[in-house]
């Protein structure tokens, strides 16, 4: 069982990955440099900016007031335009979610 | 997918057999302890419910979880004075056909009489329970329940998605699947309601989640943190779709709420937060909590995502671990069913481990012991809580 598993492990770790094919972010797994350029689904991107483990960047271009879709649900806006391989955090994405509750003041 | 099944007086069919030895209140813990671990390799399970003070909740948790299908006998240790109804839960047992006796250890002469009492009914019961047959059970009379904890960022990475892509399967299939947690799907209510079978529906769902952000907000949990944007959640809504992902993309058909059986197949909400005033304290004060709640509502197999590496099972029913974390597969290898992180690692997909997780549920259901059982956990708790029944809408007709 050792042997067969040192071979399975030999496969070189990811370093991105998208949750759902209609996903237009994906996910940096480990931490990626700026101008570097990884594959993502078989296709060059060339990342823009540091990107920290779990943080997502544009897998293509993104329009300002686009949806963001991960994991094939809507995670917030656009609120300006994405360039594809750039950071997408709270700088360029706000929240959708219209809280239904309201704590008595 | 086929099973093997132990059938039961009402028609279900449990993928095991077990006698429960359950203590009515904390002040019979230890006796109902010491009568159940000599058995314990033998399929008998401890539960129990530690207060003394009445609760329709509790009673109700007790009654679903005695005759759950899962279970063959069970015996009730009782203290004496305690306000647990005895009787109700004693007829409510011997009423589904199986073997039940109730000890009051006041009654029978205190801690060593007891044991030997109850002792000596286990081994008077347990062999006939134990010679059942099983017989074929088909996918249609399985429910799985799921639930997260000790999750990580690779959570909703992995294994919850792969859970997800499970739970598609088996609803494909004609099993009844249950998700949870609505404290954990804040922000997920109108992605939710668009998946309900109907309207009315999908306005029931979103009022559990509403009522369930006003009970944490109530207990002073907010619910998005700048932690979370610091490990790359932006909103509140994906913060949510990670524990959200485990329900997969099929229609929910329904809301339960704990002890209420799916009516039918297909996937239903668990709606674990108490009804009214917040009285009790937390909803669940752990996974546990959660676990038993799920087999309240007739779960035979539980699937359990961990990232940072939980490793707990249960009574009653096999919990299948499924590890999101490469490094903390390779840590606890031991206690994981599952190796979700090989997604992380290039080394499989999220459809071929949704696949493994799916036939790993039809082995767990033919009888081979998931990580947690060969290890002899068997974790119960059950506290106080409240509700109301569910509305008309949450039910399938």
């Amino acid at each position: 069982m050792a042997s067969s598993d040192k071979v399975e492990r030999k496969a070189e770790a990811r370093a991105v990955m998208r949750l759902s094919p209609r996903d237009n972010v994906a996910v940096a797994l480990r931490p990626l440099k700026s101008g570097e350029i990884v594959t993502l689904d078989g296709a060059p991107i060339t990342i823009r900016r540091h990107i920290a483990v779990g943080h997502k960047f544009a897998a293509q271009a993104i329009e300002k007031g686009e949806i963001i879709l991960k994991y094939n649900c809507p995670i917030g806006t656009a609120i300006s335009r994405i360039a594809a391989g750039e950071y997408v955090h709270t700088h360029n994405v706000e929240s959708n979610y219209l809280p239904t509750y309201q704590l008595p003041k | 997918m086929t099973l093997q099944g132990y059938l039961r007086a009402d028609g279900r069919k449990g993928v095991r057999n077990v006698l429960v030895v359950a203590y009515l209140v904390e002040c019979a813990h230890h006796v109902a302890r010491e009568i159940a671990t000599p058995f314990r390799e033998r399929g008998v399970h401890l539960i129990g419910f530690p207060g003394c003070y009445p609760n329709p909740y509790s009673l109700g948790m007790m009654e679903k979880l005695c005759t759950h299908p899962n279970v063959g006998g069970a015996l009730l240790v009782s203290l004496g004075c305690e306000g647990f109804d005895k009787r109700r839960l004693a007829r409510t047992i011997e009423a589904s056909g199986r073997p039940v006796l109730t000890i009051g250890i006041q009654d029978t002469g205190g801690t060593r009489r007891a044991i030997a009492a109850g002792r000596e009914w286990i081994e008077q019961t347990l062999p006939a329970m134990l010679r059942q047959e099983p017989v074929p059970m088909g996918i249609e009379e399985l429910t799985v329940g799921t639930i997260c904890g000790g999750s990580d960022a690779t959570s909703g990475l992995t294994a919850n998605p792969a859970m997800g892509v499970a739970f598609d399967l088996l609803v494909a299939e004609g099993a009844k699947t249950i998700f949870e947690e609505t404290g954990e799907l804040i922000g997920m209510e109108h992605l939710m309601a668009a998946r309900a079978a109907n309207p009315a529906l999908g306005e029931e769902l979103k009022r559990s989640v509403a009522k369930a952000a006003t009970y944490y907000a109530t207990l002073g949990y907010a619910s998005f943190a700048p932690g979370n944007a610091d490990g790359g959640l932006t909103t509140i809504e994906e913060k949510s779709l990670g524990a959200y992902a485990k329900s997969g993309q099929s229609t929910i058909d329904g809301i339960v709420k704990p002890g209420i059986v799916p009516p039918r197949k297909g996937l239903y909400l668990l709606d674990v937060v108490p009804d009214g005033e917040v009285r009790f304290g937390f909803p669940n004060i752990n996974d546990n909590a959660e676990i038993a709640e799920l087999i309240a509502c007739g779960s035979q197999v539980i699937l359990f995502s961990t990232g940072r590496g939980s490793v707990v099972g249960s009574a009653i029913a096999p919990v299948i671990k499924v590890c999101a974390n490469p490094d903390t597969y390779k840590r606890m290898e031991d206690d994981m069913d599952v190796d979700a992180g090989r997604i992380l690692e290039g080394r499989a997909t999220l459809p071929e481990v949704g696949r493994e997780i799916y036939e790993l549920v039809q082995r767990i259901g033919n009888g081979e012991p998931t990580k947690s059982e060969a290890l002899g956990h068997q974790e119960f708790i059950l506290t106080y809580k409240s509700f109301e029944p569910l509305g008309p809408a949450c039910l399938p007709v």
